[in-house]
């Protein structure tokens, strides 16, 4: 084997390995294990829904759909854990739908993944799919993948919306 | 039922919600009666700029004119009924010229030119509408750069409409230095199975915050515990925890109405109140206004003032809300960021945070309220009540006299006054 298809081999191995944590992070949502899957996040980790979807630069002068950092989310995990969260009667439950997730760069400050996706959420008699593209920043700590961003790129974010309960 | 007859004194027929016919008249009377927000001039900054809205269903078109004015004109050609312009925004240049035939307009809607002209000889074209050019919105008012349109020729003058109102419009403008606000940052949209009367009645509600949203100040609440009283909360913390304040907090804080369905609540204080001011911000405000008209503005932070039927105002944060009904049982609310010009970054953050945290699609705050709004709309279908209670604080006297006044913040007068003038803009000719 030459070094450099040696090199390759273990970018193969790597992607794959980081194409799992994608896919795993998505599971975690679809089986509302919510606690597991804050647990992923670093924390300096943050979730971005921007509201002009790809073609937006900066989560400050521009309106986010979502914009949480760890505190936030966890709030987020909490309500929803509550039982006094009214509008989780019935509950609402989720699928992603991910294309093969690619990684588009890489470096010492960690890797990012580009992921279409179809996202699915229901509750009661009502049904909505979004489309997009996720993008993950991860990260290794203390041996472990973690997620420094995901950021979710809506194809439509600035459409009029009902209530999007759980996590895209 | 005549829409007089659905609101009594101290409640409201279900059908002001649910019926069909009741909302086809809302768009034939209501809104031909009343004035509606339309948009803000710093949206339209340039001569040929223009913006897109619907209101009651009519498509229209705000545009800046070659003179600085701000015109509002019917989005459809005179031809054939072609939108003239079919993006949110843009500019058109010198004119509007319709995509399918060519017809052109100046930017006052005045007729241009036709392809083909001669084929109109001899025909009535000219003495037709079709030849008139783009119809304008004949009932424009506009304050302090927020543009309100009357679609037909009832109803109220715009001063006398709106009277001490707009005040609450100077509480937001006078918070720059400059006397100048922008649209910024972009529209956070929803859409709400649930009719429009609703959300605007529940914008004066200040008895739902500790039950509708306890799993939310629940949350929060855990997770600031043990932290010191002194200790500086993060802003969503800052923004979240107040709406526990208890049912004290909110009757104590106040509110007033006034003629035409129009209130404030929170004249005394609200939730906004604690935000602490950036440094320099207060010195700057009594630099510019003088040191009475500063303290006005800075020590006036209302829950919510409603300039009725389409506009929820804040003072801090800088944020407005325009409700724009779509059928009986579903509602457009926009939640729009204003950045206050010459005044600190930190007001425009904290009103996009606080947009994003309790008015987005994805709030945790609004997930509760949108929930229940959608469930009022299904449960009022029930058998063995027809009615609304609106009965909290009732009082006689309050029918007398028809002008301005001020009530405890949970008195439900502050929703008997929307639906007042709601009865009273139905009839036709109001």
């Amino acid at each position: 084997m030459t070094a450099a298809a040696a090199t390759r081999a273990v970018d193969a191995a790597l992607e794959r390995e980081l194409a799992d944590v994608v896919v795993a992070e998505a599971a975690l949502l679809d089986a509302g294990r919510y606690d597991e899957w804050l647990a992923l996040f670093a924390d300096d980790g943050r979730y971005w829904v921007p509201l002009f979807g790809a073609a937006q630069a900066d989560p400050v002068a521009q309106q986010s759909l979502a914009c949480e950092d760890k505190l936030l989310l966890a709030l987020r995990v909490a309500r929803l854990q509550n039982p006094r969260a009214h509008s989780q009667h019935p509950p609402s439950r989720c699928q992603h739908v991910l294309q093969r997730p690619v990684v588009e760069a890489t470096g010492d400050a960690g890797h990012r993944l580009r992921t279409p996706f179809l996202y699915v959420e229901a509750r009661g008699d009502h049904e909505l799919m979004l489309s997009g593209t996720c993008r993950h920043h991860l990260v290794r700590i203390d041996g472990a993948w973690k997620i420094r961003e995901k950021r979710v790129d809506l194809l439509q974010p600035g459409r009029p919306l009902p209530a999007l309960q759980l996590f895209i | 039922m005549r829409p007089s007859e659905l609101v009594e004194d101290d409640r409201v027929h279900r059908d002001v919600y649910l019926s069909e016919q009741v909302f086809a008249l809302e768009r034939e009377r209501f809104f031909a009666n009343t004035w509606s927000f339309l948009g803000h001039a710093s949206q339209v900054p340039n001569a040929g700029d223009f913006v897109t809205e619907e209101i009651a269903g009519r498509p229209l078109v705000m545009v800046r004119q070659p003179d600085r004015s701000i015109r509002v004109l019917y989005n459809r050609c005179a031809h054939k009924g072609t939108q003239l312009v079919t993006d949110a925004s843009g500019n058109v240049g010198n004119y509007f010229r319709c995509p399918y035939h060519a017809w052109t307009y100046k930017l006052d809607g005045a007729p241009m030119g036709v392809p083909l002209k001669a084929g109109y000889d001899g025909t009535r074209l000219a003495a037709c509408e079709s030849g008139r050019g783009m119809a304008p919105v004949r009932h424009l008012g506009v304050h302090r750069d927020f543009v309100f349109v009357k679609l037909g020729d009832g109803g109220l003058g715009f001063a006398e409409y709106f009277g001490e109102a707009l005040r609450s419009i100077d509480n937001l403008v006078d918070r720059s230095p400059l006397g100048k606000l922008e649209v910024a940052g972009g529209v956070l949209r929803n859409v709400i199975r649930c009719n429009w009367k609703m959300y605007l009645e529940n914008i004066n509600d200040t008895v739902h915050p500790m039950s509708t949203h306890q799993s939310a100040i629940d949350a929060a609440t855990a997770l600031w515990k043990g932290r010191g009283a002194d200790e500086p909360k993060p802003m969503a913390m800052e923004q979240i925890l107040p709406f526990g304040s208890g049912y004290d907090f909110y009757d104590r804080m106040g509110g007033r109405v006034q003629p035409n369905g129009h209130s404030v609540l929170g004249t005394n204080f609200s939730i906004h109140s604690g935000y602490a001011q950036p440094p320099g911000y207060a010195e700057a405000l009594r630099d510019a206004h003088g040191p009475q008209r500063a303290a006005e503005v800075l020590e006036r932070s209302p829950q919510n003032a409603i300039l009725f039927p389409s506009l929820a105002v804040k003072g801090s944060p800088q944020s407005i809300r325009v409700v724009r009904p779509l059928a009986a049982d579903r509602t457009l609310v926009e939640a729009w960021s204003l950045r206050v010009v010459g005044g600190p970054e930190l007001l425009f953050e904290r009103t996009m945070a606080y947009n994003r945290l309790v008015f987005s699609p994805m709030s945790v705050v609004a997930h509760d309220d949108v929930h229940l709004f959608e469930s009022i709309q299904r449960g009022l279908a029930a058998d063995g009540n027809e009615w609304v209670s609106l009965h909290r604080g009732f009082d006689r006297a309050e029918l007398e006299g028809g002008g301005a006044r001020d009530v405890n913040g949970t008195n439900e007068l502050l929703m008997r006054n929307q639906f007042r003038a709601w009865a009273r803009f139905m009839e036709a000719g109001a």
